[in-house]
This record gives structure tokens, C-alpha cells and sequence, in this order.
């Protein structure tokens, strides 16, 4: 009864002030739009049977009751109704055909929708414990904080996501674009968005994956097409060269950080962790799980267990020195 | 019917020495014995699975909070679902059936009494591998102690590359073992309803328990064995280097997947079935009117049995099937909820009319219809394809199948508790004690799960350590984990009411319900051959024939 009657109120009025941003009711995508839509229906149909079998149980139960009139005396022993089984038999089954074909319709328009020829293009990698990007067609490599840019319904640019992982399995979810689809070593996915707003979108990995599961976090950037075009060149850009960090750039280039990271146009290019060639071009490091402030990037090279026990990054044990080289020469991968 | 009775019962039998009364009851072929074995094995169990859940809410009450270490909590929700499932849920059932059915068609034992006791030792040995885990994997070379994968143990998770050490072979190695004890236990509950019932028990007379308990044991051989498959291909994965689930050399995660759930979600029709087979005979005899319409009951029953083993995939809606296979596990799943229906209206038909009783046992009946009929209707959400894009894996799901196993599963096993108690020890359950514990259970059953489906429809993924603060998760979970105490209390109420009515509940008699099934003819505990005579029966409710002998039942079927 709580259930269903907390099921079917807006959400938002009974969370917190600040207001979730993960919300499934507050569809800001076509593919969520749909779902949300989807969902309305089925929670009426399902809220109707609800209150009908829900009276009848009450009715019955109050009705029915034994008291001390009744209670030294059997009831007239009824065996059944074939009228009656028929009836509560036919019913149920017309409404599973009348929500299967609802349902089947939505499901068809989702997973089976054409890629437009404007559509952008995004390999998505899922890794213990964080997310690679890769934009085929413009030639980028990102992680943790997906760009896309909003989709006019004139002029659709919807952003159409491959989906593979580098070890276990993940799941993208972003509820507010899209339903989850999960990513699997060995089965690529796929799924699409074309959100309506501009704006930050949040959401997580929900597939089980290992020790941090929890702290691989999602982040959506919808960007306006002139936003959407600026970062893109920014992206497409080789890494930084600023001669001021040059000792920093040594201590990173002399240490195993090169066996996992990137920075294009240097000689790291490791594939086993985000590439770092923009980093500061994000807001948050570890996958969402502390931000992007020079202090943070200290504490994680010094002890990523300290923001994220359990991650795959090593502590790098390096001198306070050489640290802070390396924070700086980070501060200027723009 | 009532017969001249040789109590055996080990507990009172004082003057023998405790060791042979532990001997007795370790070398037991006794049905009703193993029952109380299987029963009280799950029990102790549900205390550590119980402990396991309470450490998880304590965990989730606030955002970023450290209780306990993410490679702690990880390894809890896994040994949470692993017992709750394969040792306290399936033993607790398969207590039930050893100790009614045999009771229930007027046999002395089951088919074959040393399968029984072999069955139930191989279930305790897998309980004992999994939990000997935490000390084992531990002392062993390699990373961690009790399994971390958690209970659907999904590849390439359980690769040895990212689960070095034994955890998750002790994990693969107990569900395997108690796998042929619940294979050997279903042969034999289906060998003992086939062969063993009393003249004049044709099927159509069996108690709907019996014919509930054949469907499940049939679901049982059908549905544990690509269980135990997978287990060995894992175990060969792992130690003779195969690559069924190694997606790195062209195994495939998916089929694991398939393997799992074709175990899965049959399993759950093989909790429930039971627990259905408890309302069944329950709810009559507090209604005082028979089951109504028992034909399409069983039908019901057999057909829920069929359509559940192709319902599997609705749990992989989100794994990447093309639109065909999505469409096909909607309409399947969907129905299901037909003859589930059914089910629920031919109870309210049963009570309709009838001189409702309410005692503690029809009391958690209730809470079942109620409960049952919420999970159900979650579980058509969810069956929506896409809707299930957004709740699947998220605490949404996760409070629907609580919805069904907590409120129906395990307020069934309470009914069953009170009602057949007194059958098994003589002694009657502390009525006063025993709303106590319904009261108290019923509260923190809602407060926990009904609000636990908020936060899933926030966009909390389960099985997360911890949360960011903001999210608007973080007041609703410490609601839930609140109602997570309060049925710790009403749980230890329950143990409290066992233990202290065994001792001094009062005297139960032969049939203190006034219930018409066989196992109320015989003595309160039943002497070890159940019957002095074997019984002959004429209808479905045989001691109603035997106190209404002017209004027989077989006038009417």
C-alpha cells in the first residue's frame, strides 16, 4: 500500500531539499521519455488492480470475521465456481495482452531505432574502476565525463554509444538520458541519447564489477552545439608543452605512471588508465570520486586508497618534492 | 484415526546420556526428525544471514559512511544472499516438506529414508563450506577470505584473474554440494507422492501442500541441474584452465549469465511454491470453508511451474538481447502473473463467506496476501522491458524481490511456524508472544522495504558500499535501515517464542486447529511410524468426513 502509493507520487517531493538529479521520473532524453511514459501506463494498470484486489481483501477480511454470533458453527462449505474461475482468469489475461503490446511498441522504437547520419559516435569502455571515451570520428580520448552535445528535434544530433569492457562487467546508467545497458568483455552494446537540456547529468555504474563498484560515477556534460564544438577542439589538441614543468614531466615520464596513462604527444602512452593528456579539462579524478583540485590529485598519486580503497592505481610512494612536480606539470594538461 | 502412541523424543528422554541422544539424532532416518534437522539448520543460518543484512544497513544509514571496508561490505551482500537463499530459505522448505508430506498422504516415511539423511547431510556440509570460507580461503595463499563476487557470481568476475585465492571456490564448491542434496531431496519427496499414499488417496484427494510441494520438487531436478553444470564449468575454468565464461579467449560472460538464471528464476517459484502450499492449507482452516476451486489451484500451481522456466532472461533485459528476445521474456513474465493471480483470488474466495479466525498463523497469512499481492505487481513493472532499463539493478529491484521473499516467503514460513509447531513438539507458540512478533515484523517490513523502492527510483544501484551525499538517497535509507532493526527485534521475539514455548507453551493435543488433514489424527509429536493403522481416505479434507459424518466431504467432489 506504502509501496505503491510512494511509487506513485512525484519522487522529488520526498527526497531532500537539494533534489536528486538521478531521478527516472524526470526524463530529459527520448529513450527516458519513452520509459517514463511506459511506466506511467503500467503503474495505472498495476495501481487499478491494486485498489480493486486490495478492497476486496479488506471487504473480506472485515466481512467475513468470526464473532460470537458465528463462531460455534461452520460456514456453508463452498468448493468453487468454474463461472467465477473463468472470469478471474480472462480478465488477467487480456490485460497482459493489452501491456505486452504497450510495452512491446516502446520496446521496439528504443533498441531498434536507425542511426541518424548526424548522429555522434561514442565507443564507451568500461574498466575496473572507471570509464574510457572514445569518439571514433573526431579522433578523441577521454574518460570518466562523457561530452555530448543537446539535440535539437529539428535537427537531431543524437550521441549513439558502443559499448564494450576492457575486464568484468559494468552497466551505464544514466537515468534521466536513458535506461542501463550493460557493458561485457566480448558482447559489444549499444545505446543511444539525444538529451533535450543542456547541463550536467549524473548516474553510475549499477552492474556489480568488483571492490569499487560503488565509485565509478558517471558524468554527462550536454553541451550547446557551439560548447559541444569548442571542446572538441580542444580535445583534438596534442598535450600541452609548457618548459616551466619540465622537472615534473621527468618525474612522470621516469616512473611506471607511463605504463598505464597517456599524454599525447608524449612518449607516455598506457592504456591500463585514463588518458590524462586534458585532465584538467575535468572536474572530478578517480571517476567522479573526489574533484579535480590540486590537493586531490596529491592525496591520489600519494594514496589513491585514501579517496578510493581498493582502486587499481597504485600508491606511487615518490618524495614531497617530486609530487608536487608532478601535481604541477598535471595543472598544466589542459 | 487417532492412535496408541511411543513418544520419541529425544529432548525429554532423560535418563539416556546426551551422547546418545546426539547419536540418534546425527544417524536419523526418521522423516519427521530430518525435517526438524533441515528446519533448525535453516534457522541457525537466518541468524547469520540476518547479522549479515543488519551490517549492510548499518552501512548504507548515511552517505560516505565507513562502518565497515568496501571489500567487507562486498563480501557481506554476497554471504547475505548466498545463506539466505541456498541456507536458510531452501532447507527451511525442504524441512517443511520432509516433515508434512509424508504426514499429509498417511505414509511412515519417506521413499527412500537414507537419501533423505544423505541429503540433508551433503545441504549441511555445503552451509558448513561456505561460512568455513572466512577461516579457510584465509589461511590459504592469495587475496581475501569469504566470497566477494556476489550470489549471482556473474563472469568474468570469478575469473581467477580478478578473484585470486579460494573465496570463490569455496562459493562454487557449496553450492554444488548442497545443489545434489536438493536434487536428492526433490527425487525424493516426487518417489514419496507418487508411491507412498494411503488407499483412497487418488491425486485429486492430495492436500494442495502435497501437490504444491510434487510441482516444486519437479522445478527442483529441473532447475538445480544447470546450476550444478555451471559450477563444474566454472570450477574447470578455474583449475584445468577452460574458457567457458573467459571472454578474454572467446568464452562468453553471457552464458554464464543464461546458465544462472535458468537456476534463478525457477528458484524463485521453488521458494515460493511452498510457501504458496502454506496458504493453502492455512487459510481454509482459519476461514473454516475448503479451498476454493482446488482443481484450478493445481492446475494453477502445475502451470506457474511450466511458464517460470521460460521467464529466465527477464533478469538480462539490460545484458544487450535484440528486441525479439526482450518482447518474448515480457509476455512470458507477464504471464506468469496470470495463474499467480489465480492463486490470490481463489484465497480471497476461500475466506469470502467464511468465519474468519484471526490467530497468529492466519495473522502472517494475511500479511501474505497483502505483500504478495505488492511484489506481484512490482514484479509486472519490472517485466516491462524497458521499464526495467531503469529499475533493474537499482535498490528498486532489490526491495521487489524482498517484497517477495521477506513478505511472502518468510511471513509464509511464520504461518507455517505457528500452525505446525504444535504438530511438531506438542506444545502450543505463545499466542501473546506471537503478535508481538507479527506486530513488531509487520512494521519493520514496511518501513524497510516499502521505502527501500525510492531510492532505486532516484537511481541508487544496489550492491554500492557507499553514496554521494545530495542524491536524496540518504534520509530514506536511514529510514530503511531503522525498519531493518525493528525486524531484528521481531525475529529475536520469534526465537524467544520457540524456545520458551517448547518448555512451558501449553499442551496442543492432536488438533488444536480443528483442521481436517491427516497430519491432525495422529499424536502431537507423531510417534515414529506416524500411523498405528495406515489411514484410508474418501475425500480431500478426510477429518472433516471423520466430525461431520452427515456431511461428508466426497458428496460434493
Amino acid at each position: 500500500m506504502f509501496a505503491l502509493s510512494s511509487v506513485l507520487l512525484p519522487p522529488r517531493s520526498l527526497a531532500e531539499p537539494s533534489h536528486s538529479l538521478t531521478s527516472i521520473f524526470s526524463p530529459e532524453s527520448t529513450p527516458a521519455k519513452s520509459i517514463f511514459d511506459l511506466s506511467i501506463f503500467v503503474l495505472s494498470i498495476t495501481g487499478i488492480i491494486f485498489v480493486v484486489v486490495f478492497t476486496l481483501l479488506v471487504y473480506s477480511i472485515f466481512k467475513f470475521r468470526a464473532n460470537y454470533a458465528n463462531a460455534d458453527r461452520e460456514p456453508a462449505q463452498v468448493y468453487g465456481s468454474n463461472q467465477i474461475e473463468m472470469a478471474w482468469t480472462i480478465i488477467p489475461i487480456l490485460i497482459v495482452v493489452v501491456l505486452f503490446l504497450a510495452t512491446a511498441r516502446v520496446i521496439h522504437a528504443i533498441q531498434d531505432a536507425p542511426e541518424p547520419a548526424g548522429a555522434v559516435q561514442v565507443t564507451a569502455i568500461g574498466h575496473q574502476y572507471w570509464w574510457e571515451f572514445r569518439y571514433p570520428k573526431l579522433g578523441i580520448v577521454t574518460a570518466n565525463e562523457l561530452h555530448v552535445p543537446v539535440s535539437d528535434p529539428s535537427h537531431p544530433t543524437p550521441t549513439f554509444l558502443r559499448l564494450l569492457s576492457a575486464d568484468t562487467d559494468h552497466s551505464f546508467w544514466i537515468p534521466e538520458l536513458a535506461g542501463k545497458t550493460d557493458l561485457i568483455p566480448n558482447h559489444p552494446n549499444r545505446m543511444w541519447m539525444d538529451p533535450y537540456h543542456t547541463g550536467i547529468f549524473l548516474g553510475q555504474c549499477a552492474q556489480y564489477c568488483g571492490t569499487q563498484h560503488a565509485k565509478m560515477l558517471l558524468r554527462v556534460s550536454v553541451d550547446s552545439p557551439q560548447d559541444f564544438a569548442a571542446w572538441v577542439r580542444g580535445q583534438q589538441q596534442l598535450a600541452v608543452q609548457d618548459p616551466s614543468v619540465m622537472t615534473g614531466r621527468q618525474v612522470f615520464e621516469h616512473t611506471a605512471c607511463i605504463n598505464c596513462h597517456t599524454v599525447s604527444g608524449t612518449p607516455a602512452d598506457g592504456r591500463f588508465g585514463p588518458d590524462l593528456t586534458h585532465l584538467m579539462s575535468r572536474t572530478t579524478i578517480a571517476a567522479g570520486a573526489a574533484e579535480n583540485t590540486p590537493e586531490n590529485l596529491r592525496l591520489w598519486i600519494q594514496n589513491p586508497d585514501g579517496i578510493k580503497p581498493g582502486s587499481l592505481m597504485p600508491a606511487m610512494k615518490l618524495s614531497d618534492a617530486d609530487v608536487d612536480a608532478v601535481v604541477n606539470y598535471m595543472k598544466t594538461l589542459r | 484415526m487417532s492412535s496408541n502412541v511411543i513418544t520419541i523424543q529425544g529432548l525429554e528422554v532423560q535418563e539416556k546420556p546426551w551422547v546418545d541422544t546426539l547419536h540418534e539424532w546425527v544417524t536419523t532416518v526418521d522423516h519427521k526428525r530430518l525435517g526438524i534437522l533441515y528446519i533448525v539448520y535453516a534457522l541457525v543460518f537466518l541468524l547469520f544471514g540476518g547479522i549479515e543484512a543488519i551490517v549492510i544497513r548499518i552501512q548504507l544509514m548515511h552517505s560516505h559512511n565507513n562502518f565497515v571496508s568496501p571489500q567487507v561490505f562486498n563480501r557481506m551482500f554476497t554471504m547475505h544472499g548466498t545463506t539466505m537463499i541456498f541456507f536458510v530459505a531452501m532447507p527451511i522448505l525442504f524441512g517443511f516438506a520432509n516433515y508434512l508430506v509424508p504426514l499429509m498422504i498417511g505414509a511412515r516415511d519417506m521413499a527412500f529414508p537414507r537419501l533423505n539423511a544423505f541429503s540433508f547431510w551433503l545441504s549441511a556440509l555445503g552451509g558448513f563450506l561456505l561460512y568455513f570460507s572466512v577461516v579457510g580461503a584465509n589461511g590459504l595463499y592469495g587475496a581475501g577470505d569469504a566470497p566477494d563476487v556476489g550470489w549471482w557470481a556473474y563472469a568474468p568476475l570469478t575469473a581467477r584473474a580478478f578473484s585470486p585465492g579460494h573465496s570463490t571456490d569455496y562459493w562454487t564448491l557449496a553450492l554444488l554440494v548442497s545443489g545434489f542434496g536438493s536434487i536428492g531431496t526433490a527425487i525424493n519427496i516426487i518417489a514419496t507422492v507418487l508411491c507412498l499414499r494411503c488407499p483412497g488417496m487418488k491425486l485429486s484427494r492430495m492436500p494442495l501442500l502435497v501437490w504444491l510441494n510434487l510441482v516444486m520438487a519437479g522445478m527442483v531436478l529441473i532447475a538445480i541441474t544447470p546450476l550444478s553444470a555451471a559450477q563444474i564449468m566454472l570450477l574447470i575454468d578455474r583449475y584445468l584452465g577452460g574458457h567457458f565464461f573467459d571472454a578474454q579467449a572467446g568464452g562468453s560472460a553471457v552464458l554464464w549469465m543464461h546458465f544462472f538464471w535458468i537456476f534463478g528464476h525457477p528458484e524463485v517459484y521453488v521458494l515460493i511454491i511452498p510457501c504458496f502450499a502454506f496458504m493453502s492449507e492455512i487459510i481454509p482452516v482459519f476461514s473454516r470453508k475448503p479451498i476454493f476451486g482446488y482443481p484450478v489451484m493445481v492446475a494453477a500451481t502445475v502451470c506457474i511451474g511450466f511458464v517460470s522456466l521460460s521467464v529466465w532472461a527477464h533478469h538480462m533485459f539490460t545484458v544487450g538481447m535484440n528486441s525479439y528476445a526482450n518482447s518474448f521474456f515480457t509476455i512470458t513474465t507477464m504471464a506468469v502473473g496470470v495463474p499467480t493471480g489465480i492463486k490470490i483470488f481463489n484465497w480471497i474466495g476461500t475466506m469470502w463467506g467464511g468465519r474468519i479466525q484471526f490467530r497468529t498463523p492466519m495473522l502472517f497469512c494475511i500479511g501474505f496476501l497483502f505483500q504478495f499481492l505488492i511484489a506481484g505487481l512490482t514484479g509486472i513493472m519490472m517485466a516491462a522491458a524497458p521499464f526495467d532499463w531503469q529499475l533493474s539493478l537499482s535498490y528498486f529491484v532489490v526491495a521487489h524481490f524482498h517484497y517477495v521473499i521477506v513478505g511472502g516467503i518468510l511471513f509464509a514460513l511464520f504461518a507455517a511456524f505457528y500452525y505446525w509447531y504444535p504438530k511438531i513438539t506438542g506444545r502450543m507458540l505463545s499466542e501473546r508472544l506471537g503478535k508481538w512478533h507479527f506486530w513488531l515484523f509487520l512494521i519493520g517490513f514496511h518501513l524497510t522495504f516499502d521505502v527501500m523502492h525510492i531510492p532505486g527510483l532516484l537511481g541508487m544501484p544496489r550492491r554500492i558500499y557507499t553514496y554521494e551525499p545530495g542524491r536524496g538517497w540518504d534520509t530514506l535509507n536511514l529510514i530503511v535501515s531503522i525498519g531493518a532493526f525493528i525486524q531484528a527485534i521481531a525475529i529475536l521475539v520469534f526465537v524467544w517464542n520457540l524456545i520458551s514455548s517448547y518448555f512451558n507453551g501449553a499442551k496442543a493435543g492432536n488438533d488444536p486447529w480443528d483442521a481436517w488433514t491427516l497430519e491432525w489424527s495422529t499424536s502431537s509429536p507423531p510417534p515414529a511410524y506416524n500411523f498405528a493403522t495406515v489411514p484410508v481416505v474418501a475425500s480431500r479434507r478426510p477429518l472433516w468426513d471423520l466430525k461431520h459424518p452427515e456431511d461428508p466431504d466426497n458428496l460434493y467432489e
